[in-house]
């Protein structure tokens, strides 16, 4: 069965999303409700932290394409942290790591707005 | 809710499911399982199983504009060397022809977020290719196993 979860925190001003499980074109709008919300809710400084994502298919990185803009007109940006080898090579085969602040670890994508950094 | 059929016939195996996204993970663990079962390693399998939920999603979205009671037909064909799977709907067909590789970094620049999936298919795969009849409509996704 298709499997996927979001859990959104806050860290320093910092709004957090933790995704598990899969991304793919049945769960796509879960994450697209997720980004909206905290748009909505004029929350721009997001970091996206893939430690539990064990799948993605392009109806999910289609997702990140749709918000980017929008967050970062505002100022913000969407940072992403914790991928595995495997979820980075299908961000890779797109050129997506050319587009996107990808960190090692949720702490170095939180402390790149801190220090107001993008 | 119909069960799947899934059998398996000499040299492939054949899933068909109805064309509902919810239905994609059983279609990645029915292509994964025979590739593994073919010979390929882990980042083969993961290879082959995102081509194949590409070409149905594709399916899913333009050949049946999201109506959930057609039939895609993910049918398995092997030889000694080559695994091949053939996605076959009967939805609205389209010119291979208008089918060109994206350039991407137009793509990147403009926030694209269509076809990306025909990109990760041609990038995953050894070989796509579309074929269109008036009976329906099939996408050949081919990878030759590696020799040891």
């Amino acid at each position: 069965m298709s499997d996927f979860k979001i859990a959104t925190r806050e860290t320093n001003a910092v709004n957090i999303l933790d995704l598990k499980g899969y991304l793919d074109a049945h769960t796509a709008a879960e994450l697209e409700a997720a980004f909206q919300k905290l748009i909505d809710q004029k929350r721009f400084n997001i970091v996206v932290n893939c430690k539990d994502l064990t799948y993605i298919s392009s109806a999910g990185l289609g997702v990140f394409m749709a918000y980017i803009e929008d967050v970062r007109n505002h100022s913000g940006d969407i940072k992403l942290s914790n991928m595995s080898q495997k979820i980075y090579n299908v961000f890779d085969l797109l050129g997506f790591p050319l587009l996107y602040d990808i960190a090692k670890d949720e702490q170095e994508a939180v402390s790149k707005f801190t220090a107001g950094k993008k | 809710m119909t069960q799947p059929q899934s059998n398996k016939s000499p040299g492939g195996a054949t899933l068909t499911i109805k064309s509902r996204t919810e239905r994609l993970s059983e279609v990645r663990e029915f292509v994964s399982a025979a590739a593994r079962e073919f010979g390929f390693d882990e980042e083969a399998v993961n290879k082959i199983a995102l081509a194949v939920d590409e070409a149905c999603t594709n399916v899913i979205k333009h050949s049946y504009k999201y109506a959930t009671d057609k039939d895609i037909r993910i049918r398995i064909v092997t030889n000694a060397v080559t695994f091949e799977v053939r996605i076959q709907d009967q939805g609205l067909s389209f010119d291979p022809e208008t089918i060109k590789k994206p350039d991407m970094k137009e793509y990147l620049a403009h926030y694209r977020r269509g076809g990306l999936g025909m990109y990760l298919m041609r990038s995953l795969m050894d070989d796509v290719e579309y074929i269109v009849s008036p009976e329906m409509n099939e996408v050949r996704l081919m990878k030759r196993l590696q020799p040891k």
